[in-house]
């Protein structure tokens, strides 16, 4: 890729919606290139931090910036890739990629659903694809526009396991060949260790811990493995857990929040 | 045959089946003779009259004339009904603005303000085209606003993602989003306009086949009477044949549309919106 994968920043950014305190102080720097997972419970202000970050919403306070430049709208080299595909059902599978390619032109758009393996079904309208070909459909559309950020809420949410674990491998080979910036909004640790440089955890407003992951890719599922899951299921649960009956979280590796 | 295959003839021939027992049982009536007689034109006679009428032009002079009053009606009443359903729907200044003295004017029958445009607007063609276009209007409007305010907002949200905004945001998103009942909305007022027309028609008018009919009973022609119903007929089944033509070609990506289409029942009308059904007047 000709353009470099972009540098993420955010300073003390708060967002409150009326009463509601979600965001307090988050401190977050994202290099070139990284792969972040943020987990955190549900209703931790995640979605709310992609958002911001993607310039669909404005911080209360603090600064989000790319590279050089504040975020202060939506950003063409910024795409999201929403839990839902939102394809729009009265344009075919190329019309839908076509919105994401640079010049709107059918040839790229052909070449990222080639990408994601659909090309075959390019002249089909998505109503007729399953939930896990629509959500690639959606994928190639974001990638279709060589974006140097890519913000993932929570994409795979809605898929059966097999499909999503393709998915996740997909999204992995794809971002190593087109080295963009990845945050990927997960509920599912074992998904978020598996495809993540570091995991960072969303509470209480404020980014609670940030953990590297160091191991090879690609992943296996091994000891390795199963001790970052173990560690940050652990951390995950810790806070409510005093106190409270103490959940069995030792055979905690094929839990999902 | 095979069972199949028959099961095909019998669906083809089934929807002509009481049209045709319906003409028999018309004829026998008819022959009765006594004094009634007259006032039940057979079928037979109703077709030489027509025959007779298609040939001096007279039947086509005012069919055009009908056809002209209703197509420029429908095009004024539904251009003023979409514009404004899209800028209500995508401006909610403008729906404060006009929504609910739109909403009041609705509830007013639109044919009971006849005297009042004959008044104002005298036995011409104008007056003709304020009926038609007032009564269009509603359903178009209703069913524009609704479409666009039923679209998913996440589409919406997609679209500006991907820097989709002004008329790309509108051609891409807003306006296929909101089409299905746009059209629903088409198809209901098509059967307004036909209705609309023909009461103007009958009321006062020179020319048009509801002039047509009115002239004839002055001089009690009741086959001519009967043709200019069933021309209606025809024309209003040729117009609702159109909109359905449009949905299967338009919404080929409509999942119900695909199915349910070549039968085009009244189902998906009623499931779609019901406001529609509220405009009758
Ligand atoms: N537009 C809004 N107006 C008011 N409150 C909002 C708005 N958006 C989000 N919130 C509130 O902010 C909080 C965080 O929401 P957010 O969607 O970011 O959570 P989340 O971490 O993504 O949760 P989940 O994992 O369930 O998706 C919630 O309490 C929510 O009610
Ligand atoms: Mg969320």
């Amino acid at each position: 890729m000709s353009k470099k994968a972009i540098r993420l920043q955010i300073q003390q950014l708060r967002k409150h919606f009326d009463e509601t305190k979600v965001l307090t102080d988050v401190n977050l720097t994202i290099e070139p290139g990284e792969f972040v997972a943020i987990i955190g419970r549900s209703g931790c202000g995640k979605s709310t931090l992609l958002r911001l970050v993607a310039g669909l919403d404005q911080p209360s306070h603090g600064s989000i910036v790319l590279d050089h430049e504040p975020v202060t709208g939506i950003h063409q080299d910024t795409r999201v890739l929403f839990q839902e595909a939102r394809l729009l059902p009265w344009k075919k599978v190329a019309d839908n990629v076509r919105i994401g390619t640079q010049h709107n032109d059918r040839e790229s758009a052909l070449v990222a659903l080639e990408q994601v393996g659909l090309a075959n079904r390019a002249d089909e309208y998505p109503g007729i694809l399953s939930g896990g070909q629509k959500q690639r459909v959606s994928l190639a559309r974001a990638l279709a526009g060589h974006p140097r950020l890519l913000l993932l809420d929570e994409p795979l949410g809605a898929l059966d396991a097999l499909t999503r674990i393709e998915m996740q491998q997909l999204i992995e080979q794809l971002w190593r060949e087109q080295q963009f910036t990845a945050i990927l909004v997960t509920h599912d640790v074992s998904e978020a260790v598996a495809l993540a440089d570091r995991v960072i955890l969303l509470e209480e407003g404020v980014v609670a811990m940030d953990t590297r992951i160091a191991l090879a890719r690609p992943r296996e599922r091994d000891n390795g493995f199963a001790y970052y899951e173990k560690t940050i299921l652990d951390r995950l649960l810790e806070p409510k857990e005093r106190g409270t009956i103490h959940p069995d979280h030792h055979s905690a590796s094929a839990f999902a929040i | 045959m095979n069972p199949k295959k028959e099961r095909r003839w019998i669906n083809a021939v089934l929807p002509f089946l009481i049209p045709v027992l319906v003409l028999i049982l018309w004829q026998i009536a008819s022959m009765g003779g006594g004094p009634k007689a007259a006032l039940t034109p057979s079928p037979f006679k109703v077709l030489q009259t027509f025959l007779k009428m298609v040939e001096s032009g007279e039947l086509l002079r005012h069919t055009l004339i009908s056809t002209n009053r209703a197509v420029s009606g429908f095009l004024v009443g539904g251009a003023i009904g979409l514009i404004l359903g899209l800028v209500n729907g995508l401006w909610s200044l403008a729906e404060r603005l006009t929504d609910s003295s739109v909403q009041m004017v609705r509830n007013i029958p639109h044919l009971a303000l006849i005297p009042l445009i004959l008044i104002w607007f005298g036995i011409g063609e104008e007056s003709k085209l304020v009926m038609v276009s007032l009564g269009v209007f509603f359903p178009i409007y209703l069913n524009t606003f609704h479409g666009i305010r039923s679209i998913d907002p996440g589409l919406i949200e997609m679209g500006r993602v991907y820097g989709l905004k002004g008329f790309a945001l509108y051609r891409n998103v807003l306006f296929p989003g909101a089409l299905a009942s746009i059209l629903v909305g088409v198809r209901y007022s098509l059967g307004i306009m036909w209705l609309t027309l023909i009461v103007a028609e009958t009321v006062s008018a020179k020319s048009g086949i509801g002039y047509m009919s009115m002239n004839a009973r002055e001089y009690m022609q009741m086959e001519v009477i009967i043709l200019s119903i069933l021309i209606y007929a025809l024309l209003g089944k040729l117009s609702d044949s159109l909109a359905k033509l449009a949905e299967r070609q338009f919404l080929k990506w409509h999942p119900n549309y695909r199915k349910s289409a070549a039968k085009g029942d009244g189902r998906l009308v009623k499931k779609s919106y019901p406001a529609a059904n509220s405009t009758a007047s």
